[in-house]
């Protein structure tokens, strides 16, 4: 079965615990509006089509690196766009040991068995409520069923959340993170990422509208300020939690 | 003899054997590095009085001459920084920073350096000089072949110690701590006395070597003297063992300005008088790091006195002042002390800096918390190079250390021939232009077929390259039998040979620059197709590719075995020709700095590569075309063959901004560690670490002395940002930053 690429990326040290070998994979489903990868988006788009076994074959070369913490990580476009060879690629990684995370927002159905073989989800929340449909052009309702089956059936997470200036970068918005979050004891960690404007130029290439054409970089410092405060108050809630119960 | 007292084991006591000593007596040390000290008051002093000269140092060039003096070891008067601060001592002149003229390696070298810098002969010791002395430079020009000069002359075969001195020899500096200078001078009398059978060249040579080594042990004990050290005898303590072996080490730079003047591998040997002195309560922690504090920062303020053209070949001020660290013992115990800590500590109290060379020697299997804090100083002050113990280790056994930046050998027991390296992608040209250099348009080869085809043909080039290699091969051999003959004859390093074993093993060291250039350039005559562009004389100056081809630093084997290929074969070709002492031959993939200056003495290059650009550094992959991850690079050049091949080291430099490396301080320093186990359990030899982002430097490049301590890794070696010049600093920049956006 063929895999469909936009690219590789050897050593992705920011995506997933430890050192990863990082897919990215072509197609998604949705438009979010400070997507750095719109050139991931249509299927037919891609750069390299591997058969399964390929690629893992060129995984493995890199299993020296990955010691007890690092592994694959399929990301996107949306990983879940190409369910069946992902599935494959899942499978073929577990039989050889590699632990395997998807970058994924959740927003496709059928993803039971694929979780079957992934050991971490790394989760965009891209936003709580209303909000989603503003940053994605789609309902959180697959979202939630996703997050919901994690729950479920005990699944790690870390959930991932782009910050924005001028959209999100509020104590409102931490204070919904933090209700949202402590729904769920699978969520592991959770990583504010600071929005950034790289991606702009490939935009004006694809002949693409941007829609956040005038917003600027997300200040480093004040989103890992914002991370550490959310961090704070997740710990504070749980605390309560432990001697309410 | 109460300078051993509590020490184990007999054979080293029998024989020199500071090998036996170390096995016998080192403790190892797994813990962290929670127990390490800041520096003294007095460190601190000595620390700023020099920050203070080396800022009138890089206004002025160089601080200060001496003009009336030739170099030796004995020459000079002691010279202090601030005396009574000073717990080592030893200047290499009667002044801090003051540079030593040594002609005996080649008189020019000296004359331009000093016109360069404003500085004028005593004429009375330069003409009693010219009239009884011949040096080396001398000597080599008397005897070197046609073909020789045609090589040399085209830039085919590039930076022969021909014409300075030669270095990359290490002295086992710490056996005057161990021994005392008197129990070495009889080892070497003893020797003297076993040739006398038969008188023939060899032993002519070897007899009169020996005599020359027994005169500079004398010449040792007398320099220290008028620092009021009486070395005659074995160390008693830590700071007497700091300081003989420091006397070593000062003898060989004030008697040698070779290119690389390295230190050997003496934390974990130190360590044990360190050791013993804390156990008997006679030393403590803050002594103990002020020892190394202050052996460091002596070894940071060696001096040679070189041309602007050589600095900007080497890209500073570099004397690759090497001490390898680490290591391990045998399969199961590390050599890491609590010295090895303290050695890479001094980048904190001392303040980062490219000198001495710290090099560690990585196992998989060195205490984790050892591993852990040289990342964490990799990450904090970039000025750490990496090298497989692993890989090495079974070749040279546990007591090697590095000469210059990648070339092991056993300490005390090989020394090395060091050959600079010839030029591969010019090679190339000659096999495309019927041996006729592309730039001068003079004929350098004969006999060789110039292509004459719209395309390149594979097999073709293929085979006319093969020729010139052999010829290249052969000619390369030739002028470094004579070099090092010559070398012997007029600028023997008496006082380091001294410090080895006296039936010393030889390594030859060939080197190859452009690797990365041939092998994109072979690949893209396979793959795609290259249509030449000639001038009226069919000598090419450009080329046009025609569809895309599998570049070398993406893990790819069809291009990858192509540069694996071309290194076999050329060192098999070099092995066909007997060496000078019966050395053996050896190969490296390292370019230092050179690199860039390669580059603009070479014409486009069927890869695409313009006339002029640069080549990249070392093994690495050209700039850019390594496009599928930092790992994918590190595995292109693990391929590379180091046993039985490239044996004189393959250096490949790695640059990483910190925030890619992983989102906090533990991450980082936990996925370095991972990166360089995984390079090294592929098979691969060196890794320079550069840990930095592209905005601090170019604001470093528009702000000089904004960041005066700016250490970057280039091929092999750490060197000052700021002592780059632009050209080096925009390729530094431009380099490939492994980071994803």
């Amino acid at each position: 079965m063929k895999i469909y690429i936009n690219s590789i990326e050897t050593m992705g040290l920011v995506d997933g615990p430890g050192i990863r070998y990082v897919v990215f994979m072509q197609g998604c489903p949705l438009r979010c509006i400070y997507c750095h990868n719109p050139e991931t988006w249509k299927l037919n788009d891609y750069n390299k089509a591997y058969e399964v076994d390929k690629l893992i074959e060129d995984i493995l070369k890199y299993k020296n690196y990955f010691k007890n913490n690092g592994g694959v990580t399929f990301s996107g476009g949306e990983p879940l766009f190409q369910k069946e060879a992902l599935l494959e690629a899942l499978k073929l990684c577990k039989k050889h040991n590699i632990h395997t995370c998807i970058d994924t927002a959740g927003s496709i159905r059928g993803f039971e068995e694929i979780l079957n073989y992934t050991d971490l989800v790394l989760l965009d929340i891209k936003g709580i409520g209303k909000m989603y449909k503003n940053i994605t052009g789609q309902d959180d309702k697959i979202f939630l069923e996703f997050i919901n089956y994690c729950k479920k059936i005990n699944k790690d997470i870390w959930l991932r959340d782009v910050i924005v200036p001028g959209i999100n970068d509020n104590k409102k918005h931490i204070i919904e993170l933090v209700n949202f979050v402590k729904n769920y004891d699978n969520i592991k960690k959770v990583e504010l990422l600071p929005y950034h404007t790289l991606g702009v130029s490939k935009y004006k290439k694809l002949h693409i509208n941007y829609k956040l054409e005038n917003t600027k970089s997300m200040d480093v410092n004040k989103c890992k300020a914002m991370e550490e405060q959310l961090n704070k108050l997740l710990e504070c809630k749980s605390v309560k939690e432990k001697k309410n119960n | 003899m109460k300078e051993w007292e509590n020490f184990k084991g007999n054979k080293w006591r029998e024989e020199i054997n500071v090998e036996d000593f170390i096995t016998n007596n080192y403790k190892e040390y797994t813990g962290d590095e929670s127990f390490l000290v800041g520096s003294t008051e007095k460190t601190k002093r000595l620390n700023k009085k020099y920050q203070e000269l080396i800022k009138l140092e890089i206004e002025k060039g160089v601080l200060d001459i001496d003009v009336d003096t030739f170099s030796g070891i004995d020459n000079y008067n002691p010279g202090y920084l601030i005396k009574e601060d000073e717990v080592i001592v030893g200047l290499q002149t009667d002044k801090p920073l003051k540079r030593i003229c040594n002609p005996y390696g080649g008189m020019r070298m000296v004359l331009n350096s000093l016109k360069a810098y404003g500085y004028v002969i005593n004429q009375n010791i330069y003409d009693r000089f010219i009239e009884y002395r011949k040096t080396h430079n001398d000597g080599v020009f008397d005897a070197y072949t046609r073909d020789i000069k045609k090589a040399r002359h085209n830039g085919l075969i590039t930076g022969l110690p021909d014409a300075y001195g030669r270095g990359r020899i290490i002295g086992d500096y710490r056996r005057i701590a161990l021994y005392g200078i008197d129990r070495l001078i009889k080892e070497k009398e003893n020797d003297f006395n076993k040739y006398e059978d038969i008188i023939n060249d060899d032993s002519i040579r070897l007899r009169e070597e020996i005599s020359e080594q027994i005169k500079a042990l004398n010449l040792i004990k007398k320099m220290a003297s008028k620092y009021g050290f009486d070395i005659s005898n074995p160390a008693s303590n830590a700071k007497e063992a700091v300081q003989w072996l420091y006397f070593g080490y000062l003898a060989a730079i004030k008697e040698n300005n070779g290119a690389a003047m390295s230190l050997g591998r003496t934390s974990t040997f130190l360590d044990i008088y360190i050791e013993r002195d804390l156990e008997m309560g006679k030393i403590n922690e803050t002594d103990a790091q002020e020892l190394i504090d202050q052996f460091i920062l002596k070894l940071r303020m060696a001096r040679h006195l070189r041309t602007p053209e050589y600095n900007e070949l080497f890209a500073g001020d570099p004397t690759w002042v090497t001490e390898s660290l680490a290591g391990m013992l045998d399969e199961n115990k590390s050599l890491v002390t609590k010295n090895s800590f303290r050695y890479l500590h001094t980048l904190y109290n001392l303040g980062s800096s490219p000198e001495p060379n710290l090099t560690v020697l990585w196992s998989e299997k060195l205490p984790i918390k050892f591993k852990k804090y040289c990342s964490k100083v990799s990450i904090d002050t970039d000025a750490i190079q990496y090298e497989s113990d692993d890989l090495m280790r079974p070749i040279y056994g546990h007591d090697y250390g590095i000469a210059c930046c990648v070339s092991a050998m056993k300490i005390g027991k090989q020394m090395q021939f060091f050959g600079a390296r010839c030029n591969l992608a010019k090679a190339l040209l000659y096999a495309i232009n019927g041996g006729i250099d592309e730039v001068k348009k003079e004929k350098v080869i004969d006999g060789i077929d110039i292509d004459k085809d719209e395309y390149l043909n594979y097999k073709k080039v293929l085979a006319e390259y093969d020729r010139v290699l052999e010829w290249t091969a052969k000619t390369y051999v030739d002028a470094m039998n004579i070099i090092h003959y010559m070398h012997d004859k007029y600028a023997y390093e008496r006082g380091q040979m001294a410090l080895h074993d006296t039936k010393v093993e030889h390594l030859m060291a060939f080197g190859v620059a452009g690797l990365s250039v041939v092998a994109d350039s072979l690949s893209a005559i396979k793959y795609a197709k290259v249509k030449p562009l000639r001038d009226e004389n069919g000598i090419t100056y450009d080329f046009i590719i025609e569809g895309d081809y599998p570049k070398y630093g993406n893990d790819d084997n069809k291009v990858d075995t192509i540069a694996v290929e071309l290194l076999k074969n050329f060192y098999n070709k070099l092995c066909k020709h007997k060496l000078y002492k019966q050395a053996k031959h050896t190969l490296s993939v390292l370019t230092i700095t050179s690199n860039v200056v390669y580059g603009k003495k070479t014409g486009a290059t069927p890869d695409g590569r313009k006339a002029g650009e640069p080549f990249a550094p070392g093994a690495n992959p050209m700039h850019g075309r390594d496009i599928s991850g930092a790992l994918a690079s590190l595995n292109s050049v693990a391929k590379l063959p180091y046993k039985d091949c490239c044996e004189d080291g393959i250096s490949n430099t790695f640059s990483i901004v910190p925030n890619a490396l992983g989102h906090n301080k533990e991450e980082q320093i936990e996925n370095l560690v991972n990166i360089i186990d995984g390079y090294f359990l592929q098979g691969a030899h060196h890794l320079n670490v550069n840990v930095l982002n592209r905005e601090m430097l170019i604001d470093a490049m528009n702000n000089p002395g904004k960041y005066p301590t700016l250490t970057i890794r280039v091929s092999g070696y750490a060197v000052l940002f700021d002592k780059l010049s632009k050209a080096h600093q925009q390729e530094v920049i431009s380099r490939t930053f492994h980071e994803r956006i």
